[in-house]
Parts: C-alpha cells; sequence; structure tokens
C-alpha cells in the first residue's frame, strides 16, 4: 500500500503510523460527560467500505494525514492533512 | 455413525464406499429456538454445547459461506493458556481442559497435540515479565516452567544462539499447550452438533435483523426470514457490521493477520515457538510444513488478504531466529479478518437487545479459546446468566473501568 502524501508524494505505508478512525473528536468543557467520553475512547463505527483514518508520517515530513481509505479493497482515494480543530470549536 | 477402529476396518474391508456426509446439508426451517449467527469454530461449539449441555436442540448454525471458511481454517492452529490477569486465567484453562477431552466427547480426530509452547526471552526484564507470569500461571493450577538458555537450547538447537542484539536467554514453556487441527474442530463440532438436531445451514448469509420494541425476533437472510426466541451473534471479524444491523456500535476494529506455510520438510521443530524480540512464531505441521506468523497490518480491513510489509517484516524476524529457515519456500501465505478489541479482550454477554446475545472481541487468540468460548456463550443463552469462568467478559467493563488490558497498551486496537 502506498499513500499519497500531500507534502512527500507517494510513499510506502511503512514510512507511516497508524492512529486509527479520523472522525471522534475529543469531548471538550461541558460536552466531555462520561459517555460521551467512552464514546470517544471506545466506540467504533469500523464500516467496511470507505473509511477516513489518521496516518502520521513519522519518517517523511512528520505532518499528520487523513486518509479515505476503502477497507475492503485498501483503495485510497484521498490524503489531506489533518488541521487540528480549534479548542471549543463543533468539528 | 461412531468413528472407531472398527468402523474404520469395516469400511477398509468395503473399500471405503460407505462413509457418509459429516453432517446434513441443511434448508433452513421458519423458526428456531436458538439461531447461531456464523459457522465458525465458536458458533459451532456454540451450538454443540447448547445441545449436549443444556439439551437445547432446536438451534441452527447460519453461516455466509461454507463451514470452516472463516478463521477457524485461517488460523495457526495454536493453543495455550499462559495468561496473566485474573479475568483471563481460568477462562483459558478452563479451554484447554476442554481441549484435553474434546476428541473423546465429539468422537472425531482434532489432532489435538499439546507438544509445548515456548515463548523466549531476550532480555534481564523480559525474563522478569515471564517469571511473574510463570508463577501467576502457576498460582491459579496451570502449568509453567521457566527455562534458562542451555535448557532452551536442548529442545530447539538451531536457533541463532550468537546474536549480540536479541540473545536468547532462555523461555517460558507451558507444556500442555500445543496445536490442534483447526478444520477439524469446525468439522467435529458440526458433526457433534448436527448428531443432536443442529441444523447446519451454509452459504446463507444474514442481511438483517429484526427487533420489535427493544427485542429480537428474527433475521433477514439471502435465503429468507428466519424467526428465532434468541439470536447469538459468533461472527469473528464481521462483528461490527452484524451489531450495526441492531442499531450498534462496539469497543472494536477489524483489522487482517496473516499466516505462512512453507513447504513440507523432515521433522525439524516438535514445539511451538515464539521469538520474543521481535513479534514471530513457528511450528512445524503434521504434514511438514513450517507454520508461522507474525503482527496483524495494523489497520482497519475487510480484505481476506495482507499486504507486503508485513510479509518482509516476518521473514525478518524468521531469518534473526532462525536463519535456516532461510532455505525453505513459503508455499502458501493468507489473511484473516479478526475483532481487535480496544483492551485486546473478548466479548462474550448479552447486549442491551433482548434475546440477542454477542461473542466476539477475539483479536488473534481466539482459537484456543473455540472450546471454552462455546460452552460459556451457550451457559450464557440458555441460562442467562454469566459462566463463572467467564464473568469479566462483558461489554459494558469499558463503561465501568474493568478492562483485560493483558498486554497493557490501552485502548488501541492495533497494538494489540
Ligand atoms: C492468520 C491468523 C492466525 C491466527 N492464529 C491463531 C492461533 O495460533 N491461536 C489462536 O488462539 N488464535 C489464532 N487466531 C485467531 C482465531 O482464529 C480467531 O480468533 C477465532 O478463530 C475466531 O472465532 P471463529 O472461529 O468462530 O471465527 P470464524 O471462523 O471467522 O467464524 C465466523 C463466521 O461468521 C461468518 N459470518 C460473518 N458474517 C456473517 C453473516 N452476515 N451471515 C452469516 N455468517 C456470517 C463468517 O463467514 C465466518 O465463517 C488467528 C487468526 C488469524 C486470522
Ligand atoms: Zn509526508
Amino acid at each position: 500500500m502506498r499513500i499519497p502524501c500531500p507534502y512527500c508524494g507517494a510513499r510506502d505505508a511503512q514510512e507511516f503510523t497508524y492512529l486509527g478512525d479520523a472522525n471522534p473528536k475529543r469531548p471538550d468543557r461541558m460536552e466531555a460527560t462520561e459517555a460521551a467520553m467512552f464514546d470517544y475512547v471506545y466506540q467504533r463505527d469500523n464500516p467496511a467500505g470507505r473509511f477516513r483514518e489518521l496516518w502520521y508520517h513519522g519518517a517523511g515530513c512528520h505532518a499528520w494525514l487523513v486518509v479515505t481509505r476503502d477497507t475492503k479493497t485498501h483503495a485510497i482515494e484521498a490524503a489531506e492533512p489533518a488541521k487540528p480543530s480549534k479548542a471549543g470549536a463543533a468539528a | 455413525m461412531r468413528y472407531s477402529v472398527f468402523s474404520l476396518l469395516a469400511q477398509t474391508l468395503a473399500g471405503h464406499k460407505g462413509w457418509k456426509p459429516a453432517w446434513r446439508d441443511a434448508a433452513p426451517k421458519h423458526e428456531y429456538d436458538v439461531l447461531v449467527i456464523g459457522g465458525g469454530g465458536h458458533g459451532l461449539a456454540t451450538a454443540y454445547y447448547l445441545a449436549s449441555q443444556h439439551g437445547i436442540s432446536n438451534v441452527a448454525v447460519i453461516e455466509k459461506g461454507y463451514i470452516g471458511s472463516g478463521n477457524v481454517g485461517r488460523n495457526t492452529t495454536i493453543i495455550r493458556s499462559n495468561y496473566l490477569l485474573p479475568g483471563n486465567t481460568p477462562f483459558y484453562e478452563h479451554s484447554m481442559k476442554l481441549w484435553e477431552g474434546l476428541e473423546q466427547d465429539i468422537n472425531y480426530n482434532a489432532m489435538v497435540s499439546q507438544r509445548g509452547v515456548l515463548n523466549l526471552y531476550h532480555s534481564d526484564a523480559q525474563r522478569d515479565a515471564y517469571a511473574r507470569r510463570g508463577n501467576a500461571m502457576r498460582l491459579a493450577g496451570v502449568d509453567a516452567e521457566l527455562l534458562d538458555r542451555e535448557q532452551v537450547r536442548a529442545m530447539v538447537p538451531f536457533f541463532n544462539y550468537e546474536t549480540g542484539r536479541f540473545p536468547i536467554q532462555g523461555g517460558l514453556l507451558q507444556r500442555r499447550g500445543g496445536s490442534v487441527r483447526h478444520d477439524a474442530v469446525a468439522w467435529g463440532y458440526a458433526r457433534a452438533a448436527d448428531q443432536r438436531g443442529v441444523d447446519i445451514v451454509q452459504n446463507c448469509e444474514v442481511t438483517g435483523l429484526s427487533i420489535e420494541n427493544g427485542r429480537v425476533t428474527g433475521v433477514e437472510t439471502s435465503r429468507g426470514p428466519i424467526k428465532a426466541k434468541k439470536i447469538a451473534l459468533a461472527v469473528a471479524g464481521n462483528s461490527s457490521r452484524l451489531a450495526a444491523m441492531a442499531g450498534m456500535r462496539l469497543p472494536i476494529e477489524s483489522h487482517v493477520l496473516q499466516a505462512f506455510v512453507s513447504e513440507g520438510v523432515k521433522p525439524l521443530i516438535d514445539t511451538v515457538v515464539t521469538y520474543g524480540a521481535g513479534h514471530f512464531y513457528v511450528s512445524q505441521s503434521d504434514k511438514g510444513g513450517l507454520v508461522f506468523g507474525g503482527d496483524i497490518d495494523g489497520y482497519n480491513s475487510y480484505a481476506q488478504r495482507g499486504n507486503l510489509p508485513v510479509i518482509e517484516d516476518v521473514m525478518e524476524s524468521a531469518m534473526a531466529l532462525w536463519p535456516g529457515v532461510g532455505r525453505l519456500r513459503v508455499l502458501r501465505h493468507w489473511g484473516g479478518i479478526m475483532d481487535m478489541s480496544m483492551d485486546g479482550s473478548p466479548i462474550i454477554d448479552h447486549t442491551p437487545i433482548d434475546g440477542l446475545y454477542l461473542n466476539a472481541g477475539w483479536c488473534y487468540g481466539g482459537f484456543k479459546a473455540t472450546p471454552a468460548s462455546g460452552w460459556c456463550f451457550a451457559h450464557l443463552i440458555a441460562r442467562d446468566e454469566p459462566h463463572p469462568v467467564a464473568t469479566a467478559f462483558r461489554l459494558d467493563r469499558f463503561t465501568t473501568g474493568r478492562v483485560i488490558d493483558e498486554k497493557g497498551v490501552g485502548a488501541q486496537p492495533n497494538l494489540h
């Protein structure tokens, strides 16, 4: 599998570290109830098909990327920089 | 037909023309008391123990492919009960005891082979961790022996003992561990369940769950709807998909694990060895092939095939431990999809939906669990209370903080 890093070009997946689902957002302040934290830390959709996930380009530009990939075929549709969400902002 | 020396002899004299299929290829009925979804080892064992231990035989196992096409036929066949944590130890030891009596119980040769499982250590810290694990095992009544380097060398002389980087210092040995012919586990349980009236329905995919007023009433399948009072999910790598049909999310990701078999060679290694410096393990099958594997691919996947980087990684570990294997060719390799749970441990519990039961999250150690998993799941389904050795495998342990984090890496399924 080769990941098309927007900064470095297509590189072997071995250069990257995988984190997982890019959708969960850490609940903040008043929203950070126990139930919301449980959801964020443990619960996953785990879809078969199109999936947005986080990869870290440790052997390259050191950027975090959101990669859109099909979990059934491993075909990669897009790789974009993961923008840090502003504190308090709804994602 | 009961298999025995006499049945074999009679068939031999009759030219082996009289063997019957091991189980009926049943068509689904309209309604069952219990419907088990997933014809893998765990599903089949569950159905068998429902019939044999609880007298519930109006049961069907429905499988989207054929029996044994999932992980029960894809794993590297290792069984052991060398666990550390209190939530795990009694369960896996229960499984080991069931393996020890399995062939007599189901009248099927599953080639249960207690050839030993040897975990190598390469540093003082690793030795201390294994000493602690061994002590915990012995306190729980499980066999364990801590070996030094020369004792290991006497068992497996051909490894590379001279490497400066990851010298083999010794190993933790569980002699009662070993391997089992994995397909035979599926076939044996299917046959034994069938003989007690269970319907084994193949090529029947569940496409939806019917839920009315918070209670499950049946399933939609590729072969029409089927009603059931109780429905049990045992679908290994597809648990999230089935749970989604019931509107549930699970603390699980699906990942692929690969396995490899070399060309057949004369008997070389008569035990199972795991290489503690990398993630590599190897044993020899009865046909002579070396069976080995390593890490998961490590990212969500539903493709039942692996990718090249892990293959390279596994081969490197193999060469570091055992330079001689470089002379062998790899004959076959494949992948299987597993539930990687958030703490690396399984779930056997009812769900918040009445009548719907969940058996999931086995990560890559679920084959050894097959008998106890079926035993405990059947107990839960029949009596609506957890079996004493599986009380820790609750679905709500992630909210209550009672996670069973055997590897100590937290909520990172790809690291378990
Ligand atoms: C390469 C590899 C090596 C492994 N090595 C070991 C090992 O050495 N030791 C060990 O203890 N464990 C090992 N494991 C893990 C172990 O194989 C699994 O945890 C265990 O087998 C899972 O349980 P099962 O046998 O019931 O699953 P499966 O055999 O996968 O059964 C689940 C079944 O559900 C069916 N199914 C899914 N969706 C549907 C649907 N919608 N409708 C109907 N049916 C459906 C599937 O087709 C499948 O047959 C390994 C796994 C892999 C992949
Ligand atoms: Zn990059």
